[in-house]
């Protein structure tokens, strides 16, 4: 495969380490809930259960081989067809992560 | 032998002759020969014997998709079992040799199989040697494998090299037979960056094997010249011998070249084969189609063959197969053979000719509604029976049959991606899929074009749309008169008359009746079809028998082709050498080495090494009268204890973090806190994983407000650093702190012991008395006068210890000046082992504690995780199933009777407790020999473990038979208070 | 139709006129107990074991392609107990205790084939590994031995021993052990099921899951709707695809695992071998070919096809083991989609559905968990209870902190 990093140009998939669904990004914060849990029960949906689309998925990979970024590229997970690569931190920021 | 079948013309060297063996017989051929074309040029026809039946074969075909003529090529080490002889190019001196049969080819005693053939139906061995149990794996199976397989390998290593290489284009172009070279030609005129592979020495195709002319030139001087016309375009690159493997996404092709399969050996400093990774904007699929047979019985003899294969040998070859010569064919293509062969002077006997209409052809003996029925020969093609178009048989005496049941589009790698094959009424074929890879068309006979005029016109078109899809001019070439003859094809599969075998895969013997036999037994899916009958599942992939065995399951089960649909075309396209696939990595280079920066010392020091990972260290340091490692071990351990001991900790992975928010990131990333730490401090920090589980341990040294360095464990430097870069990114992206592995930039060495501080003042320019850099110090010093460098007061050993780094490549000069400061302390160096030891002794936790399912809670860390701040892990740290009252807890172990040794990896039962499961306690981790207790001493996960120190309990290791009475301890054997590290 | 070495005889004496159809193609009834969904292995047991061993009736299973063409149509067949930790160990002792019965249990041969099975290691931790895995395995009434260097050289003295980047240094063996032919596996339950009235019932895909006030009420498919009591799942590969009828999110990913044989080879490798240093595990089926495979490719994927990244890694792992292969050539590779789960281990549990069960999970393990599985789920189907050897398979250990997690690599599907 080939992934289109947005700072370098097309680069193998070899040169990249996955991570998983970009769901990841979504991590919730540890002291935001009432008790341990309902804080338990947020981060087990968070960390273990996966929508596992045939089809469009959004999936961290991190160029490991390269510039160190993380991407959250889309991709088909039938045809394994890209459709987009982002900076991952583009992407956590749009999703309003910051510190 | 003199090459009796040999006739004139063809694409053969005759000045110059090559002498091989065959069976160890001398034979002579010329460059440009195949072995089997060769061996047909001396007469020799039967090459091999079949799977299962043992039945005597010779080659059906010319080129890869041959299932019989499998031959051990080469002898000692370079053998190579199941080599098609029908594309190994002869060379000077070469040696094959026949394979599954006993005693020879000729006379096989296995050939008592084929006596036997109605007991071995398909799929008989689910329904037998079941009874008794016992005897499947000591009789039936035994005998069943020695008698299986096919050629052999001789256990010697392959001596050969094999190269990996990735190229770049804009087209890539498979296959370099008409309609692949007009490809190459217009892509290559109008710029493009073109690639043209052919699994074929010979450059051209078909246009080799026929006499069919384009323009005024004859198929073969045309192609010629057009690859040379391509040879001289720097943007076109020519790989004959190249097959390529597989469709890969996104526009990959593998492929594999093969160098040097055409010498005796590789020429010095050439690999034997290069697998190449093939980079293409555009593909266009021009390999060709495949000859299928049809089948009647016996029709597996040497000397039957496809039509087009025998006109093959005839053109191209120069070799008659046999002096009288009948052919078998459903369509126009198949009377090509009976006319060449005439014309070249070979005796056609008939042709038989299972369609009605049509016109008959001039000066042959061509029979109309003829089926061949029957034929004789043990060794080779005696005669065949005919059943006419009237009802009579009549039996010919011929010593070849051309065969031509139509031809098969080699659609294999517009399928990779498992779009499904178009059924094609036009030549009563499967044509490639249209959802097949992105960006890859076909071309000429691949895609059903089957006439040279269509092969060229398409070639040309595809090379255009390629072009216009790359945004590249297009280019019209005059295209050449060709011929334009359609196939006329009534498909025949089988003649259905007969009692006995007729093959359709001709290696692993699948017949007709074991089709039926499928459909009577309800395996009508061509995948049950495929893996009940092993139909398609021999060296050739099928390429000649799986689509004849799916349309008979067609027609026995009433549906159509298409409906049947095909099993699923799969890479490689041809079995390719696993040596080209594993290219360099094997042997010693199989994975890098990485050395540290004291190698060559410690190598000048007679050291032994370990792997470590990647790394290599070194695991002790033997001196002269030791004779076994644990004297090494025991002086290092003793002597730094005692004085001063070094060891190169540089494979530690280290982490420089630096900016505003370095403190707060740590706090995340570890379940403790650091943003507390003050500069010029070290903490042990804890890293868990998002559940809960540690992840790794080390120190953090905080050497400016804003200057961190993380070390991580040996085996988690790449992970922790990528981990931390995730966390960074994608969950704090507006952190202020950056990231770099320093692991490579810096050497680091531990010096410990009571005199460590005296010896490391000799090196070091500041002072660093306990006052003015006291336990969990660190900071930016120089060393030897002015060298930068780092140093650290923490310890792994439980002594006054230090770690120093410098700048990697003054490594090796700072082994040795601390060595030399040593000298007046006695200073040791020491390996992994002595580490080891003292890190056991100190009851610190290493890999074999932190192994990816243990949580802080068990090494009796609990305390570490801050429940005051939010950190990977700390959550689901909390789970109840981690947090067992009851858990397993980190323990020491002494064996109550100091002269037993410990076995680490034994178990914990209590005494008098059965060895089952429920009694299972926990294991021994970690097993040392402490030279200071003077016992074996081990670390070990005990339920509830804590509570338990004081007691008794049996260590049992079942695999050895053997137990040990153990008494539990702290873990922390050594100076429990840590008074020596303050010291 | 009983199979014999005495009917084969017949049959072949007479032409083999007398050999019946290996199951029937029963058109869908408008309702059943127990639907299947699913005909591999996995699912193919569950109704074999459902109707002989608990006997329940009026069951069917549906196929969306056809008999045996998941994962049992497509792995590198072997079968081994030689797991670690408490939750596993006794479900797959289970299992290998019910291969080796197996054959004569469903009348079909198999081939359950016992040469043993090494797992090779390089370092002294990993030697510390398998003597505390070994030690688990007797524990739990498996067998295992501890070989040295030597005792392995005895066994396969072309391995790479003189000149390895990571030299052997021992392994830990199973005699018990060894391959199965996997096609076989799955015809013999579907053959088994069917003669005990079972509907097998191909080429119907589930489309749907109907539920009425949290409990399941049947299932809609290519072929119509079908009523049912108890529906089970047993789908590796395609689960969560399956369980999003009903909404429900799994804790796996679907990933490719890719696999190979080579050429058909005289003998070489008895048993099973599996490579400490790299991704590599291989046998030789009694046709020949060696079977052999490595890592998943690693990413999300069910397009049951890889990429060539992990088809050079697993050959760089069989040149450096046993150089000789770089003469024999790869055949075929095949692509199958794996259920990878959050700590590498199965599930086989009720959902939040009344009457709707789940089976899957596998990761790339589920070939010789076959006969085990299928028991255990059919003991859940039946019973509402989970079978003593599976009672850990639970949806739940995430949330609880029970993971079963042998490997020690936490919630990341692709490093199981």
């Amino acid at each position: 495969m080939i992934i289109n990093h947005p700072l370098l140009g097309p680069r193998d998939a070899q040169e990249f380490t996955y991570l998983g669904d970009a769901a990841l990004i979504d991590r919730p914060d540890g002291m935001s809930f009432p008790d341990a849990n309902a804080a338990q029960d947020a981060f087990h949906d968070y960390l273990y259960l996966r929508d596992n689309p045939a089809g469009e998925h959004r999936e961290l990979w991190y160029h490991e081989q390269g510039d160190r970024s993380w991407l959250v590229v889309t991709r088909n997970t039938v045809t394994h067809e890209i459709t987009k690569v982002e900076l991952a931190r583009d992407v956590a920021r749009a999703k309003g992560r910051s510190k | 032998m003199t090459q009796e079948n040999r006739i004139k013309g063809g694409q053969i060297d005759r000045s110059k002759t090559l002498r091989f063996t065959f069976d160890g017989h001398p034979y002579t051929g010329h460059p440009g020969d195949t072995l089997a074309s060769a061996l047909l040029a001396n007469g020799v026809r039967l090459m091999g014997r079949s799977f299962k039946y043992h039945r005597p074969r010779g080659p059906i075909s010319a080129g890869s998709e041959e299932p019989n003529a499998i031959v051990e090529l080469r002898t000692g080490a370079r053998q190579e079992p199941n080599t098609r002889a029908t594309v190994a190019e002869l060379f000077d001196g070469l040696t094959a040799n026949s394979q599954n049969r006993f005693p020879s080819l000729k006379f096989d005693l296995m050939g008592i199989n084929d006596r036997l053939s109605p007991f071995f139906a398909a799929g008989f061995y689910y329904k037998t040697f079941m009874w008794p149990a016992a005897f499947w794996e000591k009789i039936y199976e035994p005998i069943i494998r020695r008698a299986a397989g096919l050629g052999s390998l001789t256990r010697q290593d392959d001596p050969d090299d094999y190269d990996k290489g990735f190229l770049h284009c804009d087209i890539l172009i498979i296959g370099a037979g008409p309609s692949g070279l007009m490809a190459a030609l217009t892509a290559g005129r109008a710029g493009a960056r073109v690639i043209l592979a052919d699994e074929d020495f010979r450059m051209g195709g078909r246009l080799n094997a026929e006499t069919l002319t384009i323009g005024n030139h004859a198929g073969a001087d045309w192609a010629e010249d057009t690859v040379r016309t391509l040879a001289q375009m720097p943007n076109v690159r020519l790989m004959p011998r190249t097959t390529v493997l597989g469709a890969m996404d996104h526009g990959i092709y593998s492929a594999v070249e093969r160098v040097s399969d055409h010498l005796p050996i590789p020429a010095p400093g050439k690999p034997r084969q290069i697998l190449w990774r093939i980079y293409s904007r555009q593909a266009i699929l021009a390999g060709g189609a495949t000859e299928r047979p049809i089948a009647f019985e016996n029709n597996d003899r040497p000397g039957i063959m496809l039509a087009g294969s025998l006109r093959t040998y005839a053109n191209r070859y120069a070799v008659a197969v046999g002096d009288r010569v009948a052919v078998f064919t459903n369509n126009d293509d198949g009377l090509r053979t009976a006319t060449d062969l005439q014309a070249k002077g070979i005796d056609i006997a008939a042709v038989i000719d299972t369609r009605q209409e049509g016109d008959l052809l001039p000066g042959i003996r061509h029979l109309k509604g003829a089926q061949v029925i029957d034929s004789s020969g043990r060794l080779g093609l005696k005669s065949i029976t005919i059943r006419h178009a009237n009802g009579r048989s009549e039996t010919l005496s011929v010593n070849a049959l051309g065969v031509s049941g139509g031809w098969n589009p080699n659609l294999n790698i517009a399928s990779h991606h498992r779009g499904r094959p178009v059924w094609n009424e036009g030549i009563h074929a499967f044509t490639p899929p249209t959802d097949g890879p992105k960006n890859l068309t076909a071309a000429g006979a691949a895609a059903g074009a089957l006439s040279t005029h269509a092969a060229l016109t398409t070639g040309a078109q595809q090379a255009n749309a390629a072009l216009e899809a790359l945004g590249l001019k297009t280019h019209t070439l005059d295209l050449p008169k060709a011929e334009d003859a359609p196939l006329n094809l009534t498909p025949f599969w089988y003649v259905h008359e007969g009692k006995g075998r007729a093959w359709i895969d001709q290696q692993n013997d699948v017949t007709v009746k074991d089709v039926k036999l499928a459909k009577q037994e309800n395996f009508t899916s061509v995948e049950h079809l495929k893996r009940y009958t092993t139909l398609g599942m021999a060296t050739d992939q099928g390429k000649t028998s799986n689509i004849t065995g799916l349309a008979i399951m067609a027609e026995l089960t009433g549906r159509t082709i298409p409906q049947t649909g095909t099993t699923i075309y799969r890479p490689p396209y041809t079995p390719v050498a696993m040596g080209a696939l594993g290219g360099r990595s094997r042997g010693h280079d199989f994975k890098p080495t990485r050395l540290t920066p004291s190698h060559k010392w410690a190598t000048e020091q007679g050291a032994v090494f370990v792997e470590v990972g990647m790394w290599l260290r070194a695991q002790w340091f033997p001196k002269a009268g030791e004779t076994t490692w644990r004297q090494s071990v025991d002086r290092e351990v003793l002597q730094t204890r005692a004085s001063v001991g070094i060891c190169d900790v540089t494979t530690l992975g280290k982490i420089d973090i630096q900016g505003r928010d370095a403190g707060a990131f740590l706090d995340r990333v570890y379940a403790n806190t650091f943003s507390t730490l003050p500069v010029g401090k070290v903490r042990y920090g804890l890293m868990l994983r998002e559940d809960g589980i540690v992840m790794d341990d080390g120190t953090t040294a905080r050497l400016g407000e804003n200057e961190w360095v993380t070390t991580t464990t040996t085996a988690n430097a790449v992970p922790v650093f990528r981990h931390m870069e995730y966390v960074r990114q994608c969950l704090y992206p507006d952190m202020d702190v950056q990231l770099i592995s320093t692991t490579e930039a810096w050497a680091q060495f531990s010096v410990a012991g009571p005199n460590a501080r005296k010896l490391l003042q000799k090196v070091v320019d500041q002072d660093i008395s306990d006052a003015a850099f006291p336990y969990m110090a660190c900071a930016n010093i120089t060393v030897c006068g002015g060298l930068r460098a780092r140093l650290f007061r923490i310890s792994f050993s439980g002594e006054l210890a230090y770690e120093i780094a410098v700048p990697t490549r003054y490594g090796d000069a700072m082994i040795r000046e601390l060595m030399k400061a040593g000298e007046d302390f006695g200073a040791v160096a020491y390996g992994t082992e002595s580490l080891g030891v003292m890190r056991v002794e100190k009851g610190h936790v290493a890999g074999n504690e932190l192994n990816g399912q243990t949580t802080a809670l068990n090494m009796g860390l609990g305390k570490m995780v801050s429940k005051k701040k939010d950190s990977i892990g700390m959550v689901l740290s909390q789970r109840e199933g981690l947090t067992a009252e009851d858990g397993l807890r980190i323990v020491g172990v002494k064996p109550v009777d100091p002269s037993q040794p410990l076995t680490a990896g034994s178990h914990f039962l209590d005494k008098g407790a059965a060895a089952t499961a429920a009694n299972d306690g926990g294991w021994l981790t970690s097993v040392v020999y402490s030279p200071h207790l003077g016992c074996s001493i081990a670390l070990g996960y005990l339920k509830n473990g804590t509570a338990r120190i004081g007691d008794r309990m049996r260590a049992v290791n079942l695999l050895a038979k053997t137990e040990v009475e153990v008494e539990l301890v702290s873990p922390h054997f050594f100076d429990p208070e840590g008074e020596r590290l303050r010291g | 139709m009983r199979y014999s070495g005495f009917r084969v005889i017949a049959e072949a004496l007479t032409g083999h006129k007398g050999w019946k159809p290996a199951w029937r193609d029963p058109e869908p009834q408008s309702s059943y107990d127990y639907i299947i969904i699913g005909g591999g292995g996995h699912s193919l047991a569950t109704a074999y074991y459902l109707a002989k061993e608990f006997k329940q009736a009026r069951i069917a299973v549906l196929e969306k392609g056809y008999l045996g063409g998941g994962n049992v149509g497509r792995n590198t067949t072997i079968i081994r107990s030689n797991y670690l930790l408490d939750g596993n160990e006794p479900f797959y002792e289970f299992s290998l205790k019910l291969w080796e019965g197996l054959e004569q249990d469903f009348n079909y041969n198999a081939m359950v084939s016992q040469r043993g099975i090494i797992n090779l290691y390089h370092t002294d931790a990993q030697r510390d590994a398998y003597t505390r895995r070994g030690n688990a395995m007797i524990l739990h009434g498996a067998d295992a031995e501890l070989l040295n260097r030597d005792q392995v050289r005895a066994m396969y003295p072309f391995l790479n021993f003189d000149n390895a980047r990571f030299p052997i240094k021992g392994a830990l063996m199973q005699r018990r052990g060894g391959t199965v032919r996997h096609d076989a596996v799955a015809w013999g339950y579907a053959r088994g099921a069917d003669m005990r009235g079972v509907d097998l019932i191909q080429n119907c895909e589930v489309i749907g899951i109907r539920t009425d006030n949290g409990r399941v009420t049947g299932v809609d498919t290519t072929r119509g709707f079908i009523g049912a009591k108890k529906v089970g799942v047993a789908v590796a590969g395609s689960s969560s695809k399956v369980m999003s009828h009903v909404n429900m999110r799994l804790p796996m990913e679907s990933h490719v695992l890719q696999a190979f044989v080579s050429e058909g080879l005289k003998p070489l490798i008895d048993g099973v071998m599996t490579y400490g240093a790299g991704h590599f595990y291989v046998s030789q089926s009694d046709k020949g070919g060696l079977v052999f495979g490595g890592d998943i490719d690693g990413y999300n994927s069910y397009a049951q096809r890889g990429n060539m990244p992990v088809v050079e890694d697993v050959a760089e792992g069989g040149m450096s083991l046993m150089p000789m292969i770089g003469r024999a050539r790869l055949l075929r590779s095949w692509g199958g989609i794996m259920d990878m789960s959050m700590d590498g281990s199965p599930i086989i549990d009720r959902t939040h559905i009344d009457g709707l069960y789940f089976n899957g999970g596998w990761c790339y393990g589920g070939f010789k968990a076959t006969p085990a599985s299928g028991w255990c789920f059919a003991h859940l189907l039946a019973t509402d209870k989970p079978h003593p050897t599976a009672t850990a398979y639970r949806f739940d250990r995430f949330r609880k902190g029970l993971m079963i997690d042998e490997k020690g690599q936490g919630a990341q599907p692709n490093l199981h």
